[in-house]
């Protein structure tokens, strides 16, 4: 299953040899659960682990012990599971997933969540950048801060911070929901195509093309929907913000009209 | 890419030389050219000179070896000269040298007298500070400089991926403020107005050791030190003195702070508890010295931060 070179040496993302790069079938599986010792395990071995059990054994509830902050753990899972990170699974965590409720027990770094499909990851701290670019669909929760560019690129899916986020969050969204219960930073929304942000606190500045939106019931509804669901208490009041459609993409005249309009 | 990582210890001094090794080990995927390390021992009335008389893939080099003896020879004739009383050195490598001083005079004119011997590059002067940094990983580095019994309250470091600048010891960070004691500078980014500060900088009378950007936030931090502005001040400042995308960490004598620019497009994790405050490119870097769980957060833009010894 490891992506060897001729040699049959393999590297993971840190360059470190992995000659055994199989699923090391260390995990203790009791029923429909099983446990990972990640202590001793590259990242590699982790992920292959968790694709052995989620795949080959059919485990519905895996939980990862000790991830170290490993890197890019998780990802890649196309199926719908349970799956629980006890502590910090670091950088590109839970990428491409497509299905899966992931829980983790710690922060992450960068890059949480990219490209995700479906299913829900729920961070019980904080996160780094990026988190959530290109998100296509599912539910991302952070109970803590979140860096900058939150959901850029985003395009489908429901990113909600229970604390702060950084500059430049939904910078180019696509489509989805941003709910931000705390402050945002400088050039929130900027240049987004279509799409909500919903923010509790104080915003440091609108980046181009992002204004205030019309609230409507389904806003609301959505708001407490997402809450309950997480279990995130009572939701603070929002201010929702949108495009406002005035860039030149949204210019709908074909170039021999634009040129009589000029 | 490359990898940044400091440390200060609230508590007194530690083994910062293998702790900074750990966390930079564990980041060598982020620069596998060169590791380099700033460390702050017990501070005295000796000067501790780091210094080179060749780049490592020249040491072995025909006669190298005694253009070397001659070179060093050479060095501590200068020092007696300048009237720096020569109290120890040493060599791990044969091309790399540590020595001790007792000297009182200006560093400007020691660190320009030293750097006329061919192939000299002072790579640190000051009290406390020592730079040492070299070729490869920083298991490498640490096994050839003895790193691991290095003892002191506060260091930084840093995993070079060569992207701007050639693979050498010149392009290796830290780098030493000259001709300003005890300042150091490591940074992950691009300087993209890095030519008209070189050339302000020169007019003002500095040189520089190498062609890569970082060199000039060491010199700039350490011309505003001089001139009586405080650190976390001169690093703010530096916010909108720079442009381009960066994070760089500043040590002096007696404090460590980092800066993150406008765009925080380059990252950085900060733990702090009672006793240490950590920073590192990533998280990965602060686990593999505190070895457990423990609360992080990336600093957000144009966050400034210094914390005292």
């Amino acid at each position: 299953m490891s992506a060897g070179s001729k040699s049959g040496i393999s590297y993971d993302a840190r360059g470190l040899a992995e000659p055994d790069a199989v699923a090391p079938m260390t995990a203790e599986i009791d029923g429909d659960s099983a446990r990972i010792d990640a202590t001793d395990l590259t990242t590699r071995q982790i992920n292959l682990e968790l694709r052995r059990l989620i795949y080959v054994e059919n485990i519905h509830n895996v939980t990862v012990a000790n991830p170290g902050s490993k890197h890019s753990l998780g990802v890649g899972i196309l199926k719908r599971c349970n799956i629980t990170f006890e502590g910090s699974p670091g950088w590109f965590a839970c990428g491409l997933i497509d299905g899966p409720i992931v829980k983790i027990d710690g922060r992450v770094g960068w890059s949480c969540a990219e490209n995700m499909m479906s299913g829900a990851v729920v961070v019980e701290r904080g996160a780094g950048s990026l988190t959530g670019a290109a998100l296509r669909g599912g539910d991302l929760v952070f109970k803590g801060d979140v860096g900058a560019r939150t959901g850029i690129d985003q395009k489908g899916g429901t990113i909600i911070v229970q604390g702060n986020v950084g500059i430049n969050t939904g910078f180019m969204m696509q489509r989805g929901r941003q709910i931000i219960c705390g402050n945002a930073g400088h050039n929130m929304g900027d240049s987004m195509y279509d799409g909500a942000i919903y923010v509790g606190g104080k915003i440091a500045s609108l980046g181009v093309d992002c204004v205030p939106g019309d609230w409507t019931d389904a806003d609301t509804e959505l708001i407490n929907r997402k809450f309950a669901l997480y279990d995130l208490g009572t939701p603070p009041p929002f201010e929702k913000f949108v495009c406002g459609k005035q860039l030149h993409n949204y210019d709908a005249l074909e170039p021999s009209e634009k040129k009589l309009v000029i | 890419m490359c990898g940044i990582a400091g440390i200060i210890h609230r508590d007194g001094a530690a083994n910062i030389g293998a702790e900074l090794t750990k966390m930079l080990q564990s980041m060598k995927h982020r620069g596998p050219d060169s590791t380099g390390y700033a460390l702050y021992g017990p501070s005295d009335d000796m000067i501790v000179i780091r210094f080179v008389l060749a780049e490592p893939g020249e040491a072995g080099g025909m006669h190298m070896e005694e253009r070397l003896e001659r070179n060093r020879q050479e060095v501590e004739s200068r020092l007696a000269k300048i009237g720096a009383d020569v109290a120890t050195m040493q060599s791990e490598t044969g091309y790399a040298f540590r020595a001790t001083v007792r000297y009182s005079g200006e560093l400007k004119p020691l660190a320009d007298y030293l750097e006329d011997v061919p192939g000299c590059e002072v790579l640190s002067l000051g009290n406390s500070l020592e730079i040492v940094k070299d070729l490869g990983d920083a298991e490498t580095v640490d096994g050839q400089y003895r790193l691991g019994e290095f003892t002191g309250t506060h260091g930084i470091g840093h995993v070079r991926m060569a992207t701007e600048s050639d693979v050498d010891l010149a392009s290796a960070h830290p780098y030493w403020a000259y001709p300003f004691a005890d300042v150091a500078v490591v940074h992950n980014g691009q300087l993209t107005n890095y030519h008209y500060w070189r050339r302000r900088l020169e007019r003002a009378g500095h040189r520089f050791q190498s062609e890569c950007d970082s060199e000039i936030i060491a010199v700039y931090l350490a011309e505003k030190l001089q001139s009586g502005v405080e650190l976390e001040t001169a690093m703010k400042e530096s916010l909108d003195d720079f442009d381009g995308v960066f994070t760089y960490v500043c040590v002096t004598g007696n404090q460590l702070g980092f800066c993150k620019d406008e765009m925080a497009a380059k990252p950085l994790v900060l733990f702090e508890s009672e006793d240490m405050v950590v920073v590192a490119t990533e998280e990965i870097a602060i686990r593999a010295l505190v070895g457990r769980e423990v609360d992080t957060r990336d600093p957000y833009e144009r966050e400034v931060k210094v914390w005292q010894v």
